[in-house]
């Protein structure tokens, strides 16, 4: 078996996997990075939604063996404190509801804003629209990307 | 000021706890708070534990464990809340914990019916109230003073003859030896500080910062991944497997089938599939890997049903069938037989899956003697009734832990895999974490069943109601409610069920009966409405008017004031009547669940598309224990009422699910939300009653009614958008 070197959150990770293990098995089950998560396995909703070099990547169908030596980005990384923009948008808006999704939410929203500093109403639609909640969270998701944009 | 009984078992009481002792667990909420601020890391030493949901610690920090299961409802946040109102107890210095099961110290820990709060708040407040008692009590022989010159407020207890402060850490050691008073006053609704604020989710800052606290990440050293196999069709079970290939691939340690069948099922034990297929592994891409690999014989072994026959039957039924009249007031058939004007239509949906964004999951630890079960069910203590037939242990051995639910909305009442990670942990003789696919858990079962409804109508030539007939059948059951609006509104009244049989296992989905109910009444009311030649608000306050007055039968389930209430709230809050060229407005409104919801929704044309832009809701719900989370939940139920109505069915061909996973089962996304809602509570002093389902099902019918406004099209079969809108409509 393979083994690869990650550089995961600013660190260098080793992990021994097959070259199509999906990353996010890799952070899940190797690295015990449980933030990111799984909930479709194709790419259709979202919630694995991680940074390979700063730009959103559905981690569940994207090999380890595809990394290379892109820097990748969890949730858990995303600050120190969860003081991030974005982070702190969520809270002041009350985002969640289960919170199972808001990892891909805001990993989307972060990535968003890394390329595109004041998305229009529009945009924001546009590059949430990938990343499923079924609690329908997704006006105050779109506030709190407004709130993070002013105070990014 | 109340004065209410104290409800409490004294053995759960008078206890002090060193931290570190038996049974503490400390929740994130604490860890991450104090991680913050590294002086406060160290924790006191120990922890006085006033009653089952209240823990002060000397410093004044208090505990308060939230008991029942957290579903994304926020009863994490508002049950604690209401404890801390009573205790008088600033929220800055509450942290809460999610209690574990335990019937010796809580009621219905159960996540379901919308019923948390409205079944908790009683014994919440009494809990807050009893342990304030206490304190000030304790305080009171302290200082040899009169209780009735103390007063609390924040945490801190004042003689206000003397001006002497205490602060609860300080006096908690000695209030535990207090015995329990046979009453307690609790606090005037006016006088609540929390109750009705904006309190953010406690565990909103673990959640944006991806702390592991849901079913899915939780671990235990050395426990094993499994994941299992279920028939592919309903009617199916399997025949027989070939594993050599698996058994020698990376990773899998184990092939073999469990059995969860008990003999004395309960409710909750709905499952189609009870022998299944499981393989065990170290990872969980290598597990899927072998579930493909495996090569698996099914066979048939009932009917493997097809969804025009779904149709069929349910056509059939509605038209020719008869079953059970569950009440009928005056003539209806009679009535109608001369009215001038008889409205006949026929309302349809299709099943639907739960899909909570995390799939089922469970962790076991079973031992000879004793068992551990840890992770997202709605019903735990039915889990443990049923784990205990299944291992073959008392109850009193089976310990449940309750993580936070990546959503349910009914899935989770129905704890199969549960049971099933228990039965895995049995025959591998250690632990275990189950995981689903989301295919696995799309395809297993516990359905939104498919109903269809008939109502015929009779109008007078003034456009009054003079009959009304609900004729209800489903696969299984029936969707009606007999003593819901109408009845109870007008003389001749009749609702008739017929349930039809289906080999698909069905159960309950958010807001059980009254999500396809509403649709049909309010969109069968619009019509009325417009035949009669009536706003369609004022017809239905005609009709609660008549309720008011001179209610027929003494059945009926609603308040005809609080349901005239809302509609009232959200004419006046909508500007209700005020013609707006390119907008096109429907409403609706329903009462389920203790509550009552009514909602105006705005449409507007973009090109070939139809846009929400704007759905105005206004809810009864009694007091609002929490604003900001009570507002969340109406805004979720919108989304989720709409989604689910525009787009989403199940559909089965040969038994088969024919979706499986997002890429072909479709869901509101982000882009299709309205662009705005806004809520609107009724000021309420009374009862609190529900709130997580209630607003669901009203949406539905607002969003049909304002869609035949755009379209001039009625829409009688869900999904509105992709359904044939013709399908059943003979009786157009």
């Amino acid at each position: 078996m393979p083994t690869y070197t990650l550089n995961i959150n600013g660190e260098e990770r080793e992990v021994d996997a097959s070259q199509d293990t999906p990353l996010l098995w890799v952070l899940r089950d190797h690295l015990n990075l449980l933030g990111t998560k799984y909930a479709c396995g194709i790419a259709q909703c979202g919630s694995c939604t991680v940074h390979l070099d700063g730009s959103a990547i559905r981690s569940c169908t994207f090999p380890v063996s595809a990394v290379r030596d892109a820097e990748i980005t969890t949730i858990e990384g995303l600050s120190e404190n969860g003081d991030h923009p974005v982070q702190q948008a969520w809270l002041e808006h009350d985002v969640s509801q289960c919170g199972y999704c808001q990892a891909g939410q805001i990993m989307t929203a972060a990535a968003l804003l890394n390329q595109n500093a004041d998305p229009s109403d529009q945009e924001i639609q546009s590059a949430m629209n990938g990343i499923l909640c079924r609690c329908g969270t997704y006006l105050r998701i779109n506030k709190a990307i407004k709130t993070a944009a002013k105070n990014s | 000021m109340t004065v209410a009984k104290t409800k409490f078992d004294r053995r759960s009481f008078l206890k002090t706890m060193a931290v570190g002792g038996g049974g503490l667990m400390l929740g994130f909420s604490w860890f991450s708070a104090l991680a913050k601020d590294p002086k406060a890391a160290n924790l006191p030493d120990e922890i006085f534990e006033i009653n089952a949901y209240i823990k002060v610690h000397p410093d004044g920090k208090v505990t308060i464990l939230s008991p029942n299961p957290e579903i994304g409802q926020n009863v994490k946040t508002s049950m604690p809340l209401i404890v801390a109102e009573e205790l008088d107890v600033d929220w800055n210095d509450v942290r809460v914990e999610q209690a574990p099961l335990d019937t010796s110290k809580y009621t219905r820990q159960l996540a379901g019916g919308s019923q948390s709060i409205r079944l908790g708040w009683d014994s919440l407040r009494m809990a807050g109230a009893t342990a304030k008692l206490l304190m000030v009590t304790a305080a009171a022989q302290e200082w040899n003073a009169d209780i009735e010159d103390l007063t609390t407020e924040k945490g801190i207890i004042t003689n206000t003859n003397t001006g002497e402060t205490i602060g609860y850490g300080d006096i908690a050691s000695k209030a535990v030896s207090i015995p329990i008073p046979d009453e307690v006053p609790l606090k005037d609704t006016d006088d609540f500080t929390l109750i009705g604020k904006n309190i953010k989710n406690v565990d909103g800052f673990e959640i944006v910062t991806g702390k592991p606290l849901f079913g899915y990440d939780f671990t235990r050293e050395g426990m094993t991944l499994a994941m299992i196999i279920h028939p592919p069709a309903f009617g199916m079970r399997l025949k027989s497997y070939d594993d050599t290939e698996v058994r020698s691939m990376p990773g899998v340690k184990d092939v073999f089938t469990i059995d969860t069948s008990i003999d004395d099922p309960q409710w909750s034990d709905v499952n189609a599939f009870n022998e299944l297929i499981v393989i065990t592994g170290d990872t969980t891409w290598e597990i899927l890997n072998a579930k493909k690999a495996l090569e698996v014989e099914w066979e048939a072994v009932s009917e493997l049903e097809n969804s025009d026959d779904h149709m069929r039957k349910l056509a059939d039924a509605i038209q020719n069938g008869s079953g059970n009249m569950e009440r009928v007031d005056g003539d209806p058939e009679a009535v109608a037989a001369r009215a001038p004007t008889v409205i006949e239509r026929t309302y349809t949906a299709p099943f639907l899956p739960h899909n909570p964004m995390a799939p089922m999951n469970f962790f076991a630890d079973v031992k000879e003697d004793s068992a551990d079960l840890i992770g997202p069910v709605q019903t735990p203590e039915q889990l443990r009734t049923s784990a205990s037939q299944l291992l073959g242990l008392p109850e009193e051995n089976i310990h449940v832990d309750m993580t936070r639910m990546g959503g349910g909305f009914g899935r989770r009442l129905y704890g199969n895999f549960g049971l099933e990670a228990a039965a895995i942990s049995q025959k591998i003789g250690g632990s275990v974490k189950l995981i689903y696919t989301r295919e696995d858990d799309m395809t297993q079962g516990t359905y939104r069943p498919a109903y269809a409804i008939k109502y015929k109508a009779a109008l007078d030539n003034d456009g009054s109601l003079m009959s009304f007939q609900a004729k209800g059948t489903g696969m299984p059951g029936d969707s009606l409610y007999a003593n819901r609006y109408p009845a109870g509104t007008l003389d001749h009244y009749s609702c008739e069920k017929i349930p039809i049989h289906t080999n698909i296992s069905t159960g309950a989905w958010r807001a059980p009966s009254s999500n396809f109910t509403a649709s049909a009444e309010q969109c069968f009311m619009d019509e009325l409405a417009e035949a009669a030649g009536k706003d369609p608000i004022e017809f239905r306050l005609d009709l609660f008017d008549r309720a008011m007055r001179d209610p027929v039968g003494e059945e009926n389930d609603y308040e005809a004031d609080r349901y005239a209430g809302v509609l009232e709230l959200v004419r006046e809050k909508s500007n209700w009547g005020q013609e707006m060229p390119g907008v096109y407005r429907g409403v609706a409104a329903y009462f389920s669940y203790g509550s009552y919801a009514a909602q105006v929704v705005d449409l507007v044309k973009e090109g070939d598309d139809i846009k929400i832009q704007k759905v105005w809701c206004a809810v009864d719900c009694g007091i609002v224990v929490n604003m900001e989370g009570a507002v969340n939940q109406v805004e979720g139920c919108i989304i989720d009422g709409l989604g689910h109505a525009m787009y989403s069915e199940l559909t089965f061909n040969d038994g088969a699910p024919q979706q499986s996973n997002f890429n072909n089962y479709r869901i509101m996304r982000n882009s299709e939300a309205p662009a705005e809602i806004e809520v609107f509570f009724v000021e309420s002093d009374t009862h609190p009653t529900g709130l997580g389902e209630p607003p669901f099902p009203p949406i539905m019918p607002a969003y049909a009614n304002a869609l035949y406004k755009a379209t001039g099209n009625r829409y009688y079969n869900q999904p509105y958008l992709v359904k044939d809108q013709t399908m059943l409509a003979m009786h157009r």
